[in-house]
């Protein structure tokens, strides 16, 4: 840690980390209802519970990218950040909007918690990703303001990197592209049209340059490789992302009310989609080759070497399986878009918050990497995650894969229930994978608790032993 | 030093360049889409009640279980062509008798709907089956 101010980054990754717990425990009882629709019902209905896994998602992943922002813009601006006070303001609202947001959903009926959050006023509720009440909604761009503030105010007044220009910028655009979760014409598929600026907006379009800024900031700190070569590198990956990803949103559109024009050019352009990605993972091993140190924190290491790893699978390869209008006719709806929802949310935008966290937080804690057995714990949670998560995106593969040869691309289509009860199977295996996952999660999280740093002498002995 | 081919700045400059070039055309086909939108899901039909339907729709969070044109949440069937595959009867007797409490069946909650707001419900599902997807979804099962 080179500048005081980045420390505020360690509330953002703590919160952020507890965040993502209270997610897997709300996936782990979707999981169960999948096998058993009874369980916790009628305490904790279905879409109660996935209404605070996916918000739970946004918000973890919005805490790493904040706290990400506030350890890496000062250092890279060379200059301490304009507010550390604001930015610790802005934490305590947004973690307070966030667990407010939760318990509404729990424990007060959607359609009362809309009526008293004055929905009836500007109806912004009941949109996948942006259910929260509208007061929250209002909350988070607040957030995000005092954010940008911020993070520009200390652009402004630093060393102005590339670097720092793309992650500053993705920030104001992510921003931006949630303005539209204030717009929700009554028109369900203008509604639908433009849910997808910030769906897809964020997680195929802007969301891939905060990716990529961090992944960069991680290399250019542990590989030692000239920034210039690592900023040439993700200014081409970026310019990939929004030239194939702009009309990729097109895929959305097939079969939701859009004229038929989208069927072309949302399969050509969204097939071009996995490039940039493709590209990220060339960039990680070329930077890696090209590493003029070791650096001790391997776990971190692991963690930037797999983010473009699993991103590529996630949202490369099991969003190019889907994303063809004709395979999307039969797939659209069905448990291989969560297949691949799950490996890409993972995959590229998981995994780089924890890729982040594992890189920053020693330093944060006073060291440049933890004890070896410190990493060892970690190191087993990543691959207890990675294999669980890829567990989960083949069962519900082959749930998605069972729909559509009895409910979809038959001439006899069984009824919705009929075929999910004969996937009951894989939303077993699923269930099980979770439970890994979690095994997994909780390694990683134990692995914050093993005491001591990284032992170069004695670590050097061993390596010449 | 060696004379740099391909620099920072022209990676930089295809990458704004390139993202604004698509913007551009993806606002235009929005605008052509915009226009298109109303005759293909006859927007004209929206009544009180369908739009009131909606509303309730929305603010039950109907798509945390169910899809809409497929978006939604995967647990419980689609709801674009409901109202064809079962049709007004069933569907104003089904809602209020959730949830079933069959042992280990998926539940749906039960809603405090009045006859009207069932009414308007089933009058969005009606207007919603008629909009055109591009003949999705490929059979009636949804």
């Amino acid at each position: 840690m080179k500048y005081q101010s980045q420390s505020v980054a360690k509330p953002y990754f703590v919160a952020a980390l507890a965040l993502f717990l209270g997610q897997i425990v709300f996936g782990l009882i979707m999981g169960l209802q999948y096998v058993d629709g009874t369980f916790l019902f009628p305490a904790i209905p279905f879409n109660v519970a996935h209404m605070c896994h996916t918000n739970l998602l946004i918000v973890w992943l919005l805490m790493a990218f904040m706290g990400a922002a506030y350890y890496i813009v000062p250092e890279e601006a060379q200059t301490e950040l304009y507010s550390p006070k604001l930015a610790l303001l802005t934490f305590w609202v947004f973690l307070i909007a966030g667990a407010a947001t939760i318990l509404g959903y729990l424990l007060i009926p959607y359609s009362v918690l809309a009526h008293a959050t004055g929905n009836h006023l500007l109806p912004t509720m009941g949109r996948g990703y942006l259910e929260q009440p509208l007061p929250i909604k209002i909350g988070i761009v607040l957030v995000a303001l005092s954010l940008l503030f911020n993070l520009t105010m200390t652009l402004a007044k630093g060393r102005k990197t590339s670097l720092n220009f793309i992650l500053v910028g993705a920030l104001w655009g992510l921003a931006l592209l949630f303005l539209p979760a204030f717009y929700f014409p009554v028109d369900t598929v203008k509604a639908s049209y433009s849910w997808w600026w910030v769906v897809h907006g964020w997680v195929e379009g802007d969301w891939e340059l905060i990716l990529g800024a961090l992944l960069g900031f991680i290399f250019i700190k542990m590989t030692g490789v000239d920034r210039e070569v690592v900023e040439k590198w993700l200014y081409i990956i970026i310019a990939m992302t929004l030239m194939t990803g702009i009309i990729g949103i097109g895929h959305h559109y097939y079969y939701i009310g859009a004229p038929a024009y989208w069927i072309w050019l949302g399969s050509v352009f969204s097939a071009l989609e996995p490039i940039p990605f493709l590209m990220l993972v060339a960039f990680a091993f070329r930077m890696h080759a090209q590493r003029r140190r070791e650096h001790p924190n391997k776990a971190a290491m692991l963690w930037a070497m797999g983010t473009p790893i699993v991103a590529f699978l996630g949202a490369g390869v099991w969003g190019f399986m889907i994303t063809l209008a004709p395979v999307q006719y039969y797939a659209h709806g069905t448990n291989l878009t969560a297949a691949h929802g799950h490996l890409a949310f993972f995959g590229a935008y998981a995994m780089v918050s924890l890729a982040m966290i594992s890189y920053a937080m020693p330093l944060l804690r006073g060291r440049e990497a933890n004890s070896l057995s410190a990493q060892r714990w970690e190191m087993t949670g990543f691959w207890l995650m990675v294999l669980s998560m890829f567990t989960i995106a083949l069962t519900l593969t082959g749930a998605g894969i069972v729909t559509i040869f009895l409910q979809r691309a038959t001439d006899n289509p069984l009824p919705f229930m009929a075929v999910q009860d004969k996937e009951r199977v894989f939303f077993f295996i699923r269930e099980y994978a979770g439970l890994g996952f979690t095994a997994g999660l909780l390694a990683y999280l134990r692995s914050f608790f093993v005491r001591g740093e990284y032992d170069y002498t004695n670590n050097v002995k061993r390596a010449l032993a | 030093m060696q004379q740099q081919v391909f620099t920072k700045s022209m990676a930089r400059n295809i990458f704004l360049g390139g993202a604004g070039f698509f913007l551009i055309i993806y606002l235009v086909l929005t605008y052509d889409t915009w226009q298109q939108i109303p005759a293909r899901d006859h927007a004209a039909a929206m009544t009180p009640a369908v739009i009131e339907g909606k509303y309730l729709v929305d603010t039950n969070d109907c798509m945390g279980c169910h899809t809409i044109n497929g978006e939604g949440a995967y647990y419980a069937p689609e709801l674009d062509n409901v109202y064809k595959r079962r049709g007004p009867a069933f569907i104003k007797a089904w809602i209020p008798a959730m949830p079933t409490g069959v042992p280990g069946r998926r539940q749906m909650p039960h809603f405090k709907f009045t006859q009207v707001q069932i009414g308007d419900i089933v009058a969005y599902l009606q207007w919603l089956s008629n909009v055109d997807t591009n003949h999705w979804p490929p059979n009636i099962q949804g």
